[in-house]
């Protein structure tokens, strides 16, 4: 780099601009990969469900979560959100729900849907020529006891084994009596999820469902069984709902925010450092729109938290290059050459701005660790902000320098 | 150039004097713990036409949910209502939207959060574990980063003045905050424990770049000055750099105070009042207790 600063510096400056483009959310940039925003600033609720597992066998409990985190996942994506996310979270010992709804529109609602325990239900079919009727039977998932993967003994294929206590292993028999030869539907929460062949009748309560299984294909339904026939309940511990109005103020509060605090940042380093200044504008320039590209490139989520700790990195960012600058001034005054002086004084502001950035990123790295939701964004965009803001005070100021500055007597090198 | 080691025992007085009385309001008041910490509900909304009072808003909580401790606050700026209520459950939270949408039909939510005890709990004790961690973390990191400097004072002192430092820059806003809670029912919450873990991070920025000067001045100096002398000049000659580096992120605050949402308020609030105790620590508290320690070895 020290041999050909131009072609270097040419290369951040491209980069930059094309993080320029990326990140602006119109044409290009809201095409490819556009901007995640958080619930906070696009309106949206996180909710948080107890799962209460009590009445569960220590063995099934994973099984039981998975199920349990499946069917809520497919009622949320009833609800026409966009990139619903649902998930497991252990927290304090216990086993959590999360479900976020990004720009949900009637969050009771939605609340109500979810909170509804999953239903499974066995139907008759009917084939009428070409279309098919699904009779509802009273055979629903409160009648089996529980679900299990097993492996057909000759040809290993993959089976779903389920029984039935006594009632319903009754109600089971006369179905099957009934349908020898024909299909039986299975219904989880009203849509259809499989069609297996009575064989024969079933007494006893327990049958074995084969057909065309993979292994995972039959895990999940033995899970779901067992998520409908024991269904953990759950109960919202957790409510955080932004409206989309709130949420598009913050947003552009925030963005306004930033742009003023920018600006204000390079008014006060040209006001101070003069030409020096202009650099610092300039790399400070580069660096917003690489942070701003390495985060959409991640991506990470934007929340308002994450925006309000990208904005501080704005402030944190130019202090590199006041070190820098300090240090350089120095130098002049001991009465050294404008190259050498900079390049002392990157030497010699090095070991500050380094230990500096550190006990952020110590600071920030905790933060990530120790916090969920809203702040971790603010710990994420932090972390990633000093590290690009350290990589643009090594590079980008040190580049402008060498490439823009020249002693008194020297020729162009 | 400024005599500040000369005059070193009126800087550590006066910050004493702070960090004590920080103290005292921290033991007397405790802190208003917010919803994030206690749990509890925070419901923002605003009621364009026929608007109500607070007191009247905070009567109809207040009978409604039998609850004593009901609060509700206006902000002119966005023109919305915040109540900060114990837990309201879901069904409850429909059955007050309905009571006020009949009372009121310009009602209209701006955002809703009720947050659980249990939650909370494990909230705070997270929070606390990660403000002794970071500044753990990074005494360790000063001490070993001067691990090279032995003379006169050793890497260890640079570490623990770092660790007092930190205390110092945390405990006053903290001691602030429990002023205001007391008086301004002001409440502590994640965002607030936030700006603490960044006030530590950031405070010792300016501190570390005395020292580094303290450091270079020693090894040029090779025992020649005293050490008081060298100390004072470390800080004068970094002065402009120490308040310059802070001062930009000042300006950053100030636009985030005044231009940015209004839910980081406190947020930005408490960052100044910690960046502030940051620089006067780096410069009027770090050096002198620096040479404070260094003359108790004599």
């Amino acid at each position: 780099m020290r041999k050909n600063p131009l072609f270097f510096l040419f290369l951040i400056i491209l980069v930059a601009v094309t993080a320029a483009f990326f990140v602006y959310p119109k044409n290009f940039g809201a095409k490819f990969m556009p901007w995640r925003l958080g619930l906070d600033l696009i309106g949206g609720s996180h909710l948080v469900y107890k799962v209460d597992l009590s009445q569960v066998a220590g063995g099934d409990r994973d099984s039981v979560l998975n199920g349990l985190r499946d069917v809520i996942e497919r009622r949320v994506n009833l609800f026409g959100v966009s990139e619903p996310q649902v998930y497991l979270a252990q927290s304090a010992g216990e086993s959590n729900l999360v479900v976020e709804l990004a720009g949900i529109k009637d969050v009771s609602q939605a609340i109500q849907q979810i909170g509804a325990t999953p239903l499974l239900d066995f139907r008759e079919v009917e084939q009428n020529g070409s279309s098919t009727d699904f009779i509802q039977t009273n055979l629903t998932g409160r009648y089996i006891t529980g679900a299990q993967l097993t492996f057909d003994t000759q040809t290993q294929a993959p089976q779903v084994s389920i029984s039935f206590n006594n009632d319903g292993a009754a109600i089971f028999e006369q179905m099957t009596a009934k349908n020898v030869g024909k299909p039986l539907a299975i219904f989880l929460d009203g849509s259809l999820i499989e069609m297996p062949t009575v064989q024969e009748k079933i007494s006893g309560g327990n049958a074995v469902i084969s057909g065309k299984f993979t292994v995972d294909s039959a895990k999940t339904l033995v899970e779901r069984f067992n998520a409908g026939a024991l269904p953990a309940p759950i109960t919202l511990i957790s409510q955080q709902t932004v409206s989309p109005t709130l949420g598009a103020d913050s947003l552009k509060k925030g963005i306004v925010a930033g742009i003023i605090g920018t600006l204000l940042v390079m008014a006060f380093m040209l006001f101070y450092y003069r030409m020096f200044g202009v650099f610092a504008a300039l790399a400070l320039l580069i660096y917003i729109f690489l942070t701003l590209g390495a985060f959409k490139i991640i991506p990470i989520t934007l929340s308002l938290a994450g925006l309000a700790g990208f904005i501080l990195t704005i402030g944190m960012a130019v202090d590199a290059n006041i070190l820098i600058f300090e240090r350089i001034k120095e130098e002049l005054k001991k009465g050294l050459s404008k190259t050498t002086a900079i390049e002392e004084g990157f030497r010699r502001a090095w070991p500050s701005i380094r230990d500096s950035n550190t006990s952020t990123i110590i600071t920030a790295v905790i933060l990530y660790y120790f916090t969920s939701g809203f702040v971790k964004g603010f710990a994420l965009t932090l972390l990633i902000g000093v590290l690009v803001s350290l990589f643009s005070a090594i590079t980008t100021t040190r580049l402008l320098l060498r490439v823009l500055v020249k002693d008194k007597n020297s020729e162009i090198k | 150039m400024l005599n500040i080691i000369g005059r070193k025992s009126v800087f550590l007085v006066i910050s004493a004097i702070f960090v004590g009385a920080a103290i005292i309001a921290v033991v007397l008041f405790g802190f208003r713990q917010g919803i994030d910490f206690a749990g509890g509900t925070l419901w923002q909304f605003s009621i364009a036409s026929n608007t109500p009072s607070v007191d009247v808003l905070q009567g109809f909580f207040k009978s409604n949910l039998e609850a004593s401790d009901a609060m509700v606050t206006y902000d002119a700026a966005s023109g919305s209502f915040m109540a900060r209520l114990p837990s309201v459950s879901e069904p409850d939270h429909q059955k007050l939207s309905n009571l006020l949408k009949t009372s009121y039909p310009s009602f209209e939510e701006a955002g809703f959060q009720s947050i659980g005890p249990s939650v909370g709990n494990e909230l705070r004790k997270n929070a606390i574990i990660a403000m002794i961690l970071v500044i753990i973390g990074i005494s360790l990191y000063v001490a070993f980063a001067f691990r090279k400097v032995f003379q006169p004072v050793s890497s260890w002192a640079y570490g623990f003045i770092t660790l007092l430092t930190l205390f110092h820059d945390v405990v006053i806003p903290a001691g602030l905050l429990a002023l205001l809670g007391h008086y301004a029912k002001i409440e502590i919450d994640s965002n607030f424990m936030v700006a603490l873990l960044v006030v530590m991070g950031f405070s010792v920025h300016d501190t570390i770049v005395v020292f580094d000067r303290i450091r270079e001045n020693l090894l040029l100096d090779r025992g020649r000055t005293a050490f008081a002398e060298l100390v004072n000049k470390s800080i004068n000659q970094t002065m402009a750099r120490s308040i310059n580096t802070s001062f930009t992120l000042i300006l950053v605050l100030l636009a985030l105070y005044f231009t940015g949402p209004a839910s980081l308020h406190y947020f930005v609030l408490t960052l100044l009042v910690g960046v502030t105790t940051g620089i006067y620590s780096s410069i009027f508290v770090a050096s002198p207790l620096l040479v404070l320690w260094h003359g108790r070895k004599k």
